[in-house]
């Protein structure tokens, strides 16, 4: 493939690939994300090759290795075009019969189709799935129909138009006046508006640097990593806009260690650019320059701080630098940097393309456009989930993810990762967007929603986060430091049954100073999930200080399990699988726990179906 | 100090040479020389130092910085298991438990065979699939006890 030397050679590619796309023609899309690929896409893959081969479909049938489609719940996931047909939690045993009777039948294996959890009703098309339909996937939706290798996939479904909209329709200050007026704010956690961030990197002279923020250090989010993994060319073209309105010739993509699949896409992605000439010297022949380096971080969350990212770059410890001068001044390498999430750059070509306007017509007032949330942990449909600004939590929660599951109670929704807080139930019908969630203690964040059932600790919750943060901490500054230890200490002694009285007003102390003292973010925004756990959730600290109890049978110290006599069935199931041999009792008799032999692991909480073993 | 592997030091030349031996990209030199030797040997440090033209004080001081590099040998198989929020809400900690068991080993400590290391990471981004674990670059979702043990004794036939 030679390069693409001017826009009219780029859509001339893109129409001759529509044209060979050929509608009607039989394709399966494989979800090769990372997730789907932890339950073993590759296995799958490989059955539906050999199947096909078998049938002599090879040429008849194209598969495809996708990006992450987003229900990754009910992953390995396979979607067959042109019908749309939905195969959830395929394995290798199920591929033949799905080659027999979908592709060379005509008809569904009926005992495969999804079933909705909630409704019990069977539907065979995403396209009618409550999951999929109640979303708005405006930046997530190609993630299913590419081949995140495949730049022509990009390229077939409108790729790198905006950029050359870019390039050669607008001027740089067209450009800027657009991602101002769409009110694209910063889709990381900070929610700086975009346009104004790229119109104070212009502003100050010298070597001006792009920079990607990969880094996604929040546990329980992953909307970045699936889409650098699954369409990667949407960030970098992002990144080619962003750099012809502010003026710059050198971009970087920090992406964390832990993200290999994200690395090996985008380096793919990087060279097929080059390639077509889409980057490098004189992209379209345009005469601008720009290209894109990766660097990979360390296992470090601060790192995902924009002073300490640039010192990372830069080969140094990630250790963040108070920002008396913003990096937009003096950044990576002292010159002026431009630093913005990978969601963030995502959206950029959507802009473009379709326009301001018709951008700000989604969302709310001060919060435009979409926002992709990882939806995770006591929820049925855990998944990537993309919708409008301004949905309510609940539509989220119960509408999209299909509410909790095994019939229990939601307790606390846990957004924005360890800079957030926990929001309980009364809040459900709280729009989520940049400024609403604040008003209750957390804040939207980079997307994580993590939703608690009642058999979740919230004084546990709150000593896993500080444990966390303290590990993390750089450890410069005494607040952070210092304060996160004796957090720690403070919540760790409460649940081990150590909790005094004081212990409570001591950890508001000491949140509120490491909030105005700290150096960076991490530091200031570490005690929020304390203090909003004890905000709403002050009943469960005073039953671990004052009673010695952990209500939610988490804190192993401060609960143990007991068998109700007159639920249990003696059904025997607890019996046989106490890894303890501390369960007693005949079958269809009430059973004990010898309490000196368990061990309280929770397997037989976890498995009795007639809610029989308690929590005292 | 001498650790007791035998360092291929053209290799290592050829790891510099691909980063075009710019300091700035210690860390990923690193962690490439990790990826051979499951650890950075120390006896690469000087070798480092001079070849980017920086201190060995500030090579110590990336290496420990860093999770992903460790100055002492590793087991065969890295173990990770996510202990992210996520992950941990769905019960990570009794799969961390149950290999702690197995290994009879602490997070961050090496079976005495030298087969395995396990270590927590917070959060490898399948949030949705937890509890994850990772052995060196394979990952293994929706895990519980058994199958979390499963995953390691099929790795244990393996090197047998």
């Amino acid at each position: 493939m030679a390069k693409l030397q001017n826009r009219e050679a780029l859509e001339d590619l893109r129409n001759s690939l529509q044209a060979k796309s050929q509608k009607g023609h039989r394709l399966i899309s494989l979800c090769a994300g990372s997730g789907c690929g932890a339950y073993g896409t590759a296995k799958v893959h490989g059955m539906l090759l050999d199947e096909l081969a078998r049938h002599n479909l090879q040429d008849a049938v194209r598969v495809k290795l996708t990006g992450c489609h987003g229900f990754c719940e009910k992953g390995p996931i396979m979607v067959i075009h042109p019908e749309g047909i939905f195969y959830p939690q395929v394995t290798p045993e199920k591929v033949p019969e799905i080659v027999e009777k979908t592709l060379i039948g005509q008809q569904l294996v009926d005992k495969l189709v999804y079933k909705d959890p909630v409704t019990r009703k069977k539907i065979s098309h995403e396209s009618e799935i409550p999951f999929y339909k109640l979303q708005k996937r405006i930046i997530f939706g190609n993630n299913g129909l590419i081949d995140p290798t495949s730049i022509e996939d990009y390229i077939a479904v409108g790729g790198y138009a905006a950029l050359a909209k870019a390039l050669f329709d607008l001027t740089p200050q067209n450009i800027l006046s657009e991602v101002k007026k769409s009110g694209l704010r910063g889709r990381g956690g900070g929610g700086f508006p975009t346009g104004i961030k790229w119109e104070s990197c212009r502003r100050h002279e010298g070597q001006r640097y792009v920079i990607c923020n990969a880094d996604e250090g929040d546990p329980g989010a992953y909307m970045d990593r699936s889409l650098l993994e699954g369409n990667p060319h949407s960030v970098i073209e992002g990144m080619i806009i962003g750099a012809i309105a502010i003026g710059s010739n050198d971009g970087y993509v920090y992406v964390r260690h832990e993200y290999p699949l994200a690395v090996t896409n985008l380096t793919t992605a990087l060279q097929n650019a080059r390639r077509f000439g889409l980057l490098g010297d004189n992209i379209l022949g345009s005469g601008f320059d720009f290209d894109i380096r990766i660097s990979r971080g360390g296992g470090a969350f601060v790192c995902g701080e924009s002073t300490a990212l640039m010192a990372s770059l830069e080969g140094k410890p990630g250790r963040p630098r108070a920002k008396y001068v913003h990096t937009v001044e003096k950044g990576f390498r002292e010159g002026p940097s431009n630093l913005n999430n990978v969601e963030t750059w995502a959206n950029v070509p959507v802009i473009i393309n379709r326009g301001s306007g018709w951008y700000a017509g989604i969302g709310t007032e001060k919060s435009k456009g979409t926002k992709i949330f990882s939806l995770v942990g006591k929820v049925v449909n855990t998944g990537l989930v993309e919708v409008p600004m301004g949905t309510t939590l609940r539509q989220i929660i119960f509408d999209i993810g299909g509410g909790i599951p095994k019939k229990k109670q939601f307790k606390a929704v846990q957004t924005g990762g360890p800079s957030g807080g926990c929001i309980p139930e009364q809040f459900l019908d709280l729009p989520v967007d940049f400024d609403e969630l604040s008003k209750v203690g957390s804040i939207m964040g980079s997307g994580g929603m993590i939703v608690m059932d009642q058999d979740t600790c919230m004084v546990d919750v709150a000593r896993y986060f500080v444990d966390f943060l303290k590990d993390e901490s750089c450890g410069q500054c005494n607040p952070c430091r210092e304060g996160l230890k004796n957090m720690l200490d403070i919540l760790t002694d409460i649940c081990q049954g150590r909790g005094r009285e004081g212990d409570i007003e001591l950890l508001e102390e000491l949140g509120m100073m490491m909030q105005k003292f700290s150096l960076c973010g991490l530091g200031t925004s570490a005690p929020n999930p304390v203090l909003t756990n004890i905000l709403y959730f002050r009943h469960e600290y005073e039953a671990h200080i004052r009673d010695k109890k952990c209500p939610a049978g988490i804190c192993k110290p401060l609960f143990h399990y007991e068998i109700d006599a007159e639920a249990c069935t003696g059904c025997h199931v607890c019996f046989q699988k106490c890894p303890q041999e501390a369960v007693a009792g005949d079958k269809k008799k009430p059973h004990r726990i010898h309490q000196d032999k368990c061990i309280k692991c929770g397997i037989c909480y976890d498995g009795c179906k007639f809610d029989a073993i308690k929590i005292c | 100090m001498q650790s007791k592997v035998d360092i291929d030091w053209e290799q290592i030349d050829q790891i510099i040479t691909r980063y075009e031996s710019d300091k700035e990209a210690l860390l990923m030199i690193m962690q490439d020389i990790s990826d051979i030797y499951n650890f950075v040997p120390p006896e690469v440090v000087p070798v480092l130092a001079e070849k980017l033209g920086v201190r060995k004080s500030h090579i110590f001081s990336v290496a420990t910085f860093y999770k992903t590099i460790s100055l002492v040998p590793r087991g065969k198989y890295i173990v990770h298991v996510c202990t992210g929020t996520a992950c941990h809400v769905r019960g990570a900690e009794k799969v961390m438990d149950a290999l702690k068991a197995e290994f009879k080993a602490q997070e961050g400590e090496t079976t005495v065979d030298g087969l395995f290391t396990l270590e927590g990471v917070r959060c490898i981004g399948c949030c949705a699939s937890g509890p994850v674990m990772t052995v060196n670059k394979e990952t293994h979702g929706g895990l519980d006890r058994s199958s979390a043990l499963k995953v390691i004794e099929n790795y244990r036939n393996l090197s047998s």
